[in-house]
């Protein structure tokens, strides 16, 4: 029995019971002798007998059960498009060799001055003939292809002007070699351009071979995020640790990791802890403590301790296979800049056709004698030298090197046309909360007054705060079990609201709260309270602890601001932005954190539905402005903004709301995406001053502008030498790219 | 002015009116497209401009024949796709337009266009 099998995709999988109902359902059809389906990739891999089988009725064994089959979808892995790719580069190697090959031995017999060198062989000019005959029509065929299939289209593109250039130049040579005194009657000298065509058709595709090599460099950045990918991971089932693919794990299978071993998908830490580095996906520098309840990222390094962990995201919707998705989607997506050379494409090729009709024209009517001569080798020089290939490369390229080295900073860039805006952003403004700080708050001076230690206030507060639910208790009874202090009961416990609160701690009568709790209580504050306001003016809150009506210390508790901020929002400030802080606080405690970090505008007491309205506002001063959030309460101001930064993993909401999604968390990275931008942009200008000053040059020269003044003509061999490199140190720019720093 | 230049710059005049006629001058024919449409990429996009309508899947399968690199890729860059395109294989979009209007397709090298346009 004759077996075929067939991987194709489902839609619709989300449980593992899924891939059990497909699974019985493929293997009912008969014919059918094997069907397993894989739920991270979303695939079936069905063996079949196909005189029995057809595609309809694995189709409709899919869709009978709910989900729906893509069998017409042939299935390519990454490698074998790469195979792909490599053995067309190949061919196209062994085609430039020989043609340039043949073509040099033409040039050696047949150009002025060298060809006296030449064997007489070589000067035969039909010995030229039988050799570039095959250059011609076998390793030009490509353009003759692509010529013909494009004229059905009544289309014209760079293959049609390469095809009619070398075929003038061939033919006319070919016509002169079999009918030399046809050509000597009209008084022109019977000399063939076979070293033209062939050494045309040899320079135009050796400039193809480099410039796939060189744009194969453009997308490394995707191939080296699913290099990153681990093949295999050590999973528990059915008691026992098996290695699997990485395409079989489920959520919810237990892994181990050992020290060393590289992180195969994404999950949340059952038992264990080590030092983890997440350099390579997210950007952040420093290896990052994990322990029992913290998530794991997949594709990162496992750096010194043995833990195992829970699946919670596989296939497609692990954070890895997210980023790989957006930057691709990026590098999909068209900068707004691209219009004009959109619109000059397309109508390039036509005009180059009617301009080489005038150059044959004007050379043949008004040239020098042998006007026939002159008319002809210009009008094949106007059709090689015109290169509409760099103008579309000039764009692109840069965009595909900038969204890759963005992502290899955890820059994560959701199109082209945010990376382009982002170089023109005159206005930032960072929410506070979440973003310049830490988002949760944290004790940050313990002052005793009297006898009591720092500890045992510590102590002290963290027991009656445990029955509180107020937000700044959580801070401290934190810090009290972080030094492992053990705390003590509370009896009559009660919160006072808009005070604090208050009971009995070891026998005493404890009260912690604000000022107006202490002026309830009757307890003097005294001397402290210049060191209540110094604090507060810093941007602390502080509470106050009495014991027995008496004042016996001082606890303040602050949002922390992070440590890349500073130095995050001077680089920007560098750059000539201004930058601006929003919040809901009032105004003394933003002021105080707008002036440590030296902000220039600060938006107090905004309420989170009024983010939107400022950012509105400072774009109705004719700024750019970008808003920088933790993406989920910011989202409209978010979109509001020319360019929407979001702080935060990659799998968060976040990622769909803004623009521009900072993986690595760190601040630094937003001034980062503006440099990136500005380099990337500067990258594309200069592609398109090239491009289109190479055309708007170089095509009059070869239609023999600068012949009236100079006597200069374009040889048609040097042109396709300028081409050729066009199109390629279009490409070779982009890449530089890759070079600059960012950060 | 001699025979021959005068029938050189006539067959030029010609030459450039044909082009301009024969390239520029084309009118495109709209597919009408509910479901799926199969697009053969080959020296160009056949057809050329598809409609779909707003607000439903539409599948559209490239299937390129042309060993020609440029039209190796296909980037539908309002719809942030770029897509490689194996030779003789189908290779399936689906397309959820969420507005109306006409949208360009092309090449990796901004050579040959498509158009979908959104009803």
């Amino acid at each position: 029995m004759n077996q075929t099998k067939k991987i194709f995709s489902i839609k619709g999988m989300h449980c593992a019971s899924c891939v059990m109902i497909l699974e019985r359902s493929l293997k009912k059809v008969e014919g059918v002798s094997g069907a397993t389906v894989n739920l991270s990739t979303e695939k079936a891999t069905v063996t079949y007998d196909p005189a029995v089988v057809t595609d309809e009725k694995l189709s409709s064994a899919v869709s009978n059960v709910g989900y729906e089959a893509m069998v017409n979808e042939e299935v390519k892995t990454e490698d074998e498009e790469q195979k792909e790719k490599q053995q067309e580069l190949k061919k196209l190697k062994f085609k430039v060799i020989f043609s340039l090959i043949l073509g040099g031995l033409i040039l050696w017999g047949g150009f002025p001055g060298l060809m006296k060198t030449a064997p007489m062989i070589l000067q035969n000019f039909w010995v030229q003939l039988i050799l570039a005959t095959p250059v011609q029509f076998w390793a030009g065929f490509g353009f003759y292809k692509a010529t013909i299939s494009a004229l059905k289209h009544r289309t014209a593109n760079m293959d049609t002007l390469v095809a009619i250039g070398t075929t003038v130049a061939f033919a006319y040579s070919a016509f002169v070699t079999v009918l030399p005194e046809l050509v000597a009657k009209i008084g022109i000298e019977a000399m063939p351009y076979f070293d033209t065509s062939t050494v045309i058709i040899g320079l135009i595709l050796l400039g193809r071979y480099f410039e796939a090599k060189a744009k194969a460099g453009t997308s490394e950045a995707i191939k080296k995020l699913i290099g990153l990918q681990a093949k295999t991971a050590r999973v528990f089932r059915d008691g026992k640790e098996i290695d699997f693919p990485i395409n079989e794990v489920i959520i919810g299978d237990i892994i181990r990791v050992r020290p060393g071993e590289k992180i195969p998908v994404d999950g949340i830490i059952e038992s264990g802890e080590s030092s983890i580095d997440e350099s390579m996906v997210t950007g952040e520098s420093m290896p990052v403590d994990k322990l029992r309840g913290d998530v794991v990222v997949g594709a990162t390094m496992n750096k010194t301790g043995a833990f195992t962990f829970k699946t919670t995201k596989v296939g497609g919707e692990t954070m890895l296979a997210q980023i790989i998705k957006l930057v691709q989607e990026a590098q999909g997506s068209k900068a707004p800049i691209q219009r004009l050379a959109d619109l000059v494409s397309s109508y390039f090729v036509p005009v180059v056709l009617m301009l080489a009709f005038i150059t044959f024209a004007v050379w043949y009517n008004w040239g020098p004698a042998p006007s026939l001569l002159f008319a002809l080798l210009n009008t094949v020089a106007v059709l090689i030298i015109a290169c509409p290939c760099a103008m579309g490369l000039a764009t692109p390229t840069a965009i595909m090197v900038g969204t890759g080295k963005g992502a290899e900073h955890g820059i994560l860039i959701k199109d082209a046309e945010s990376l382009e805006t982002a170089h023109k952003i005159k206005t930032i403004i960072f929410d506070k909360t979440g973003t310049l700080t830490k988002g949760t708050p944290e004790v940050t001076d313990i002052i005793p007054i009297g006898s009591i230690s720092k500890d045992e206030l510590l102590k002290l507060a963290g027991s009656i705060e445990k029955g509180s639910e107020h937000s700044l208790a959580e801070a401290i009874v934190k810090a009290a079990e972080e030094k492992q202090f053990v705390l003590s009961k509370v009896e009559k416990f009660q919160a006072i609201p808009g005070h604090g609160v208050e009971g009995i701690v070891d026998g005493k009568r404890v009260v912690f709260g604000n000022k107006r709790l202490m002026d309830k209580e009757n307890i003097n504050i005294g001397t402290a309270s210049d060191k209540i306001s110094e604090m507060e003016n810093n941007g602390k809150t502080v509470m106050i602890i009495g014991a027995d009506n008496k004042l016996i210390g001082l606890i303040a508790v602050a949002d922390i601001i992070k440590e890349s901020a500073k130095e995050g929002l001077l680089a920007l400030q560098k750059l000539g932005i201004e930058v601006a802080m929003i919040t809901g606080d009032n105004k003394r405690t933003a002021n105080a954190i707008g002036h440590i970090l030296g902000i220039d505008r600060i938006l107090a007491e905004v309420l989170p539905d009024q983010k939107e309205a400022e950012v509105r506002k400072i774009q109705a001063e004719g700024k750019v402005v970008a808003m920088v959030g933790d993406g989920i309460n910011d989202a409209p101001a978010l979109a509001t903004a020319d360019v929407g930064i979001a702080i935060g993993s990659g799998t968060d909401v976040a990622i769909e709301a803004a623009d521009i999604t900072l993986i690595n968390k760190d601040l630094r990275s937003v001034a980062a995406a503006v440099v990136l931008s500005k380099k990337t942009m500067r990258t594309i200008r200069l592609n398109l001053v090239w491009a289109f000053g190479y055309n708007v040059i170089l095509i009059p020269v070869a239609m023999g502008a600068l012949y009236p003044l100079f006597g200069l003509l374009l040889n048609p061999i040097f042109a396709s030498v300028a081409m050729a490199t066009s199109s390629i140190s279009v490409v070779a720019n982009s890449l530089l790219l890759k070079r600059k720093r960012i950060i | 002015m001699s025979l021959d230049k005068i029938i050189v710059t006539l067959a030029s005049i010609l030459g450039i009116a044909f082009t301009y006629w024969f390239f520029l001058g084309k009118k495109e024919k709209e597919i009408q497209v509910s479901d799926s449409v199969d697009i053969v990429v080959d020296g160009g996009y056949t057809p050329e401009a598809i409609s779909i309508p707003k607000n439903r899947t539409t599948k559209i399968n490239f299937i390129r024949k042309d060993s020609n690199s440029c039209l190796e890729e296909v980037i539908l860059s309002d719809f942030k796709i770029k897509k490689y395109l194996p030779l003789n294989q189908k290779i399936t979009i689906e397309l959820t337009p969420k507005k109306t209007g006409k949208f360009t397709y092309s090449c990796a090298m901004n050579m040959y266009h498509g158009k979908i346009i959104v009803k």
